[in-house]
């Protein structure tokens, strides 16, 4: 039986299998942010030991990283863990990218774009979205902080392999739909535990037609149903993304790489434990109604309605609906809008900054909504002032703002204040995510800038 | 870290009956800028902003203020809290993991988990049980009825038990990570003692 190319990648990582218990698996690339390394740190000086292979980690800060300036961290402590990463690194020999320099970002956007994020490789880092770097054909997986411990202590980490599934999605997407509605899509059809234990792969024409900003937008989200791992074949377009990027092998060292890389795919007589194939005509342009980003509908649809459901189900959405202050049966297309927010790990790349472009050039910003635009790193506000973007926002009432996690965790001045509808690019519309008591509406950058403009969610197609 | 050695855990339960119960409940993100792991801080952290409201003012409705479930957690109270389907989804942070050990909470219950909290969860001595979605809602409805129902988590013989309707289930557990909770032993140390293993892989292993 062939071997998918999730197996092909685990396998040539196994270091042992421990009897009745799990693999350890060895990692090629640990990415470390301030919020989830302090205490991974402090392990290691209360063991009395060293990061095993400094050469193997990279670290940034970005979840507290303000967006309006850098200079200085005005709470002081997100200002401590900001700082406190940068002595880790310091005192533990580990590449840093510190806040205010280019090199600085969201850590999955500045991995990918840096080169360092090739597929082939297992990537973990403390953070659920880790799943991203999955679009260039990497095995990667976020992880808790004992696990960042026990990768900065031994570069491996004992895992248990999960299952695998392979998403198929067929066909062109219609005009104004993008992965990130694909995404929400998948995620509506599977809800938000549906690939639970499971590792993804995604295929199909769509996928393959998809520019890798896209994929990685896709692989971000797979969290968002419960797969750990959103894991997508490297062909020219990937390749294509990566040649020339600062860390990505160069010259004779790139054509092996190159020839290595084409052997990662599935077999063909590789078997899924489960497969599922969804048609790229169905899709929409999407929104999240609830507080979790499986409850969402197409643009144009209604909330669903709760005659035909249960008692728990009704409560359950209730409970939801009270929160976002919708009614069973609304159609959300012409709310009133506070906030909206393109940036985060989701949709922070240029890809995202030109759709969004594309939808404000020549209109201007509603005077009744609070726009922030955040980059996902530096490399991305430089390509946007290059490619003259944010003349084209500025003039549209936009200010670009500084690379951060921004308004997608609360954890930096870019909150939601209590009661306040966002429409948002980012990937959780948990209670309180962007701030606490804040709404929030998960859409791709095209439905954000539309509603931008008018004030109200807002079909692109039809602006 | 709060090791544990794990045996027989008898105890009555705290029933959170909200599926999906993603880790941003579990600790709302501005508690994940602790760059300490203060189990005091994190308990105090647990479900935060379901606890209190706006002003800090505890919220009588929530189970966890109820006088039947307020008291907390100490040997053979409220060590267990049984959990709604797919808990933990969300955000990888350990913090939740910290703030239900932090809490005292030594087993949560549940008939799914997502599999990066699930791993924190186990990492941080607190034990995790996959439970029927038959027998977690029977779990619910005798703590309904008597807030005093007591379950047995026997890690050994890998039973968990519901003493009020004497009904039993048998739960999953790798006999590697069963060995370490009934040891107190953590991944971090037997990873330590594998380099030779680790050294002789990175020689053969294809550069990427």
């Amino acid at each position: 039986m062939g071997k998918t190319l999730f197996d092909k990648i685990w396998d040539s990582h196994v270091v042992q299998v421990i009897p009745d218990g799990p693999t350890q698996l060895y990692i090629d690339r640990l990415y470390a942010h301030e919020v989830t390394s302090p205490q991974a740190f402090d392990t290691l000086r209360d063991k009395g030991i060293r990061v095993f292979r400094p050469d193997h980690v990279v670290a940034m800060p970005d979840h507290n990283t303000p967006s309006d300036q850098q200079e200085v961290i005005n709470d002081p402590i997100g200002r401590k863990q900001v700082e406190t990463l940068k002595a880790n690194c310091e005192e533990f020999g580990i590449k840093h990218f510190a806040m205010g320099t280019k090199d600085n970002g969201i850590i999955h956007v500045v991995g990918p774009e840096k080169g360092l994020s090739l597929p082939g490789m297992t990537i973990v880092c403390g953070d659920s979205h880790t799943s991203t770097h999955g679009a260039v054909g990497a095995l990667a997986m976020g992880i808790g902080t004992s696990e960042v411990a026990e990768v900065l202590a031994s570069q491996c980490i004992l895992q248990s392999k999960p299952k695998s599934m392979r998403i198929n999605v067929e066909g062109k997407l219609q005009q104004g739909v993008t992965a990130k509605d694909v995404a929400l899509y998948i995620m509506a059809q599977m809800t938000t535990s549906g690939a639970t234990g499971y590792a993804v792969e995604y295929a199909g024409s769509t996928i393959r037609n998809m520019s890798m900003e896209g994929r990685l937008t896709l692989s971000n989200l797979s969290i968002e149903m419960g797969s750990r791992a959103g894991i997508i074949a490297p062909d020219e377009t990937t390749f294509a993304y990566l040649k020339g990027r600062e860390y990505a092998p160069k010259g004779a060292d790139w054509d092996k790489a190159v020839s290595y890389w084409k052997t990662l795919r599935s077999d063909d007589d590789a078997i899924f434990d489960k497969e599922i194939t969804y048609s790229a005509e169905d899709i929409k342009p999407r929104i999240t109604y609830g507080t979790n980003p499986g409850a969402g509908i197409a643009i144009d649809g209604t909330i669903p309605n709760i005659d035909n459901l249960d008692a728990k189900e009704k409560a359950q959405l209730m409970v939801q609906l009270d929160y976002m202050q919708f009614k069973p049966g609304q159609k959300l297309e012409g709310t009133p809008v506070d906030y909206c927010f393109l940036g985060a790990c989701t949709n922070g790349r240029i890809e995202d900054f030109r759709a969004f472009a594309s939808i404000v050039k020549g209109k201007k910003k509603s005077p009744n909504v609070v726009a922030w635009l955040v980059p996902g790193s530096w490399l991305v506000r430089k390509q946007i002032i290059d490619e003259g973007i944010d003349k084209i926002l500025e003039e549209a009432g936009f200010e670009l703002r500084l690379p951060s996690c921004s308004s997608c965790l609360a954890m930096n001045p870019d909150k939601v204040p209590a009661g306040k509808l966002a429409i948002s690019t980012s990937n959780r519309n948990f209670v309180g995510r962007q701030g606490p008591g804040a709404r929030t509406v998960l859409a791709s950058p095209l439905v954000v800038a539309a509603s931008a403009i008018t004030g109200v969610i807002t079909d692109p197609r039809k602006l | 870290m709060m090791k544990q050695k794990f045996n027989i855990i008898k105890s009555t339960c705290i029933p959170v009956a909200i599926d999906n119960c993603n880790t941003d409940l579990i600790i709302p993100a501005r508690y994940l800028a602790s760059t300490t792991r203060d189990p005091k801080f994190f308990g105090d952290a647990f479900m935060h902003d379901l606890r209190y409201d706006a002003n800090g003012n505890a919220v009588p409705d929530f189970v966890m203020n109820k006088p039947d479930f307020s008291e907390a957690p100490h040997e053979g109270v409220h060590e267990i809290i049984v959990g709604g389907q797919n808990w933990g989804s969300g955000s990888s942070r350990e913090h939740a993991a910290w703030a239900i050990a932090g809490y005292g909470v030594r087993v949560v219950i549940s008939s799914s988990f997502a599999d990066i909290h699930r791993n924190n969860l186990l990492n941080c001595f607190v034990l995790p049980v996959v439970v029927s979605r038959e027998f977690q809602q029977e779990l619910f409805a005798s703590i309904e009825k008597n807030p005093q129902t007591i379950v047995t988590v026997d890690v050994p013989n890998q039973t968990v038990t519901n003493e009020v309707t004497g009904h039993s289930e048998k739960f999953e557990i790798n006999s590697y990570k069963k060995h370490c909770l009934v040891n107190a032993l953590d991944d971090i140390d037997y990873l330590l003692t594998q380099t030779d293993k680790i050294e002789a892989y990175e020689k053969s292993a294809v550069k990427c």
